[in-house]
């Protein structure tokens, strides 16, 4: 007997969504996002969500369409393009109602806080600065434990960064959860994903479960990053990711990201990007992604 | 830009200068994870693991620790180690590790800010975010690279507090001052530390055609000065050669810090 099969559509994974929940979205910054899941997200009904990442143009596409009620980030950046421009100015024109802003050390204790069913973890990150300033919530405790010179230190007790939902995106998977990155860096989605009461993988491509290992080239075990056991929705999506990297299957779309951040800045060319990039489905995107694309070529 | 035709004998420019001053922050560091942010530092830690501090450990800025030193932005050829993000956090705790970050604002008290200007609820200009400022300075060696020097970046107070100065992590407690280490500011126009009086900021060296008056004067507090300021040391002209020729043949460093 195999296990279940959590093959969903993309809108199959959204509907599991609902108004004010906690989503966590997994990558880094520009790279490896859920990209078709956001942009699902951007065509939803859905409202008032919290949500929790190393930002990049998640945040910013999630902020502009005014998705988010809270946003816990410890930065959000386009990397190419330091500042993630509809982040600045959703923050410059104060729409989303409640900041959480982290060190990036201090996100992954959350989330590791949440993965190990805990209250929260200690650590040093926060002290002495304003992150504990803006965040009044966030609490210091005292180790019981002296240290060789007698000292009890206070350290910052990171609260779990708990999730309703997770959202990743890897380079394959099999149709019961597990999945592999083939690229240079895991991020932290099996930690996104261990951290939320449902996670949802997407992937260029769904392979049989051998095939995640061997095949004309095989993959090292190490890069099985997702255990079905943490997953309860697996959808393929082709250039997924896009215009985040996706390594070894694309790299960052560079001239798409800069037309998307020119398009930021201006109200009537943020119009004209939003009805022919977001106005349709995810098939409807990448056949206007090719179409700008052999644009900028011809 | 600057003519690289012939290595020994051309002016030395102050990029190159700040290369060698930001090769110096990290030539006492054995062992240790060097992690530039910038181009710079990137160039300035590469010139000490060519030169003074073969020890130090690099990586792509991506994953990779590099056993070569590879020109800025080329490809590294031999691999000698994994450093995903999730092992960046680990050696921030660790403590083996320099990073060298870059800074919107630096206050008297040498706290730093990539976060926001002005009300942190609605800042009038939103940056970066915190990133790892807060966990790297009580974690590990911390320096700053600021390649425009000005009353702009260092204020009396900054808005926000994200690198954490001495002074604050002190008053924070011995958790957070234990190994709060900021070891060097390096700017346009001179060296500086945070060993002045009471944690503040002191002018250690100005660069080459640079006088103290300059840096007070694009400085929007008092510096800590301990008797008379050196001039920041020329790079040899076996730097020059590695900066030129290997490194930066492409003289990048012009383009950050124009001559």
């Amino acid at each position: 007997m195999k296990p279940r099969d959590k093959q969903l559509t993309i809108d199959e994974v959204v509907a599991q969504i609902e108004d004010g929940m906690t989503v966590g979205i997994g990558g880094w910054g520009p790279r490896r996002k859920p990209m078709a899941l956001v942009r699902a997200i951007l065509r939803s009904d859905l409202k008032d969500l919290t949500i929790v990442s190393w930002g990049g143009a998640d945040v910013g596409l999630l902020a502009r369409a005014g998705k988010i009620r809270k946003l816990v980030y410890a930065f959000v950046s386009l990397d190419s393009i330091p500042l993630e421009p509809n982040f600045l100015r959703a923050r410059q024109d104060g729409t989303i109602p409640e900041i959480v802003e982290l060190d990036e050390g201090m996100f992954q204790t959350g989330l590791y806080a949440a993965a190990q069913r805990l209250p929260f973890l200690p650590m040093r990150a926060g002290l002495g600065s304003d992150v504990l300033v803006n965040n009044p919530q966030i609490a210091t405790v005292t180790s019981p434990y002296a240290d060789p010179d007698g000292v009890f230190e206070e350290l910052t007790a990171v609260p779990a960064l708990r999730l309703d939902v997770a959202l990743v995106h890897l380079n394959r998977a099999d149709v019961h959860g597990n999945a592999t990155y083939l690229g240079p860096d895991p991020y932290f989605d099996d930690l996104f994903c261990m951290a939320a009461d449902k996670a949802f993988v997407s992937c260029e491509q769904i392979l049989d479960t051998a095939g995640l290992t061997a095949g004309p080239e095989p993959t090292p075990v190490q890069r099985l990053l997702v255990s079905r056991m943490m997953v309860a929705g697996v959808v393929e999506t082709p250039n997924g990711a896009h215009f985040t990297t996706c390594t070894p299957d694309y790299e960052r779309d560079e001239k798409f990201q800069k037309h998307y951040a020119a398009a930021a800045a201006d109200d009537e060319a943020w119009a004209a990007f939003e009805e022919r990039f977001l106005s349709g489905d995810e098939d409807a995107y990448q056949a206007a992604v090719a179409a700008f694309h052999s644009e900028q070529e011809g | 830009m600057v003519s690289t035709g012939s290595t020994t004998g051309s002016e030395v420019t102050r990029a190159e200068v700040c290369a060698a001053a930001i090769a110096d922050a990290f030539k006492d560091d054995g062992e240790i994870f060097a992690s530039p942010m910038g181009m710079l530092p990137m160039l300035g830690v590469r010139l000490a693991k060519l030169t003074s501090n073969p020890d130090l450990v690099i990586s792509d800025g991506e994953s990779l620790f590099l056993a070569g030193v590879p020109p800025l932005f080329a490809k590294g050829d031999v691999v000698e180690g994994w450093i995903p993000f999730r092992k960046v956090f680990d050696v921030v705790a660790y403590g083996k590790r320099h990073v060298m970050m870059g800074a919107t604002q630096v206050d008297r008290h040498g706290n730093q800010n990539i976060s926001a200007i002005g009300p942190f609820d609605r800042p009038t200009r939103q940056l970066l975010g915190s990133r790892g400022a807060p966990g790297n300075t009580v974690n590990n060696r911390t320096s700053y690279w600021v390649p425009k020097h000005s009353s702009r970046v260092f204020v009396e107070q900054v808005d926000t507090v994200s690198g954490v100065g001495p002074k604050r992590a002190k008053e924070a407690g011995p958790a957070a001052s234990r190994y709060n280490d900021i070891h060097r500011i390096v700017t346009n126009l001179a060296v500086l530390d945070v060993g002045g009086p009471d944690d503040t900021v002191r002018l250690l060296s100005v660069h080459p055609g640079v006088s103290v008056e300059d840096v007070q004067q694009a400085t929007g507090f008092e510096l800590a000065v301990d008797g008379p300021v050196e001039t920041t040391r020329e790079p040899s002209s076996s730097e020059l050669v590695i900066i030129r020729e290997m490194l930066d043949p492409k003289t990048l460093r012009e383009r950050e810090v124009p001559s």
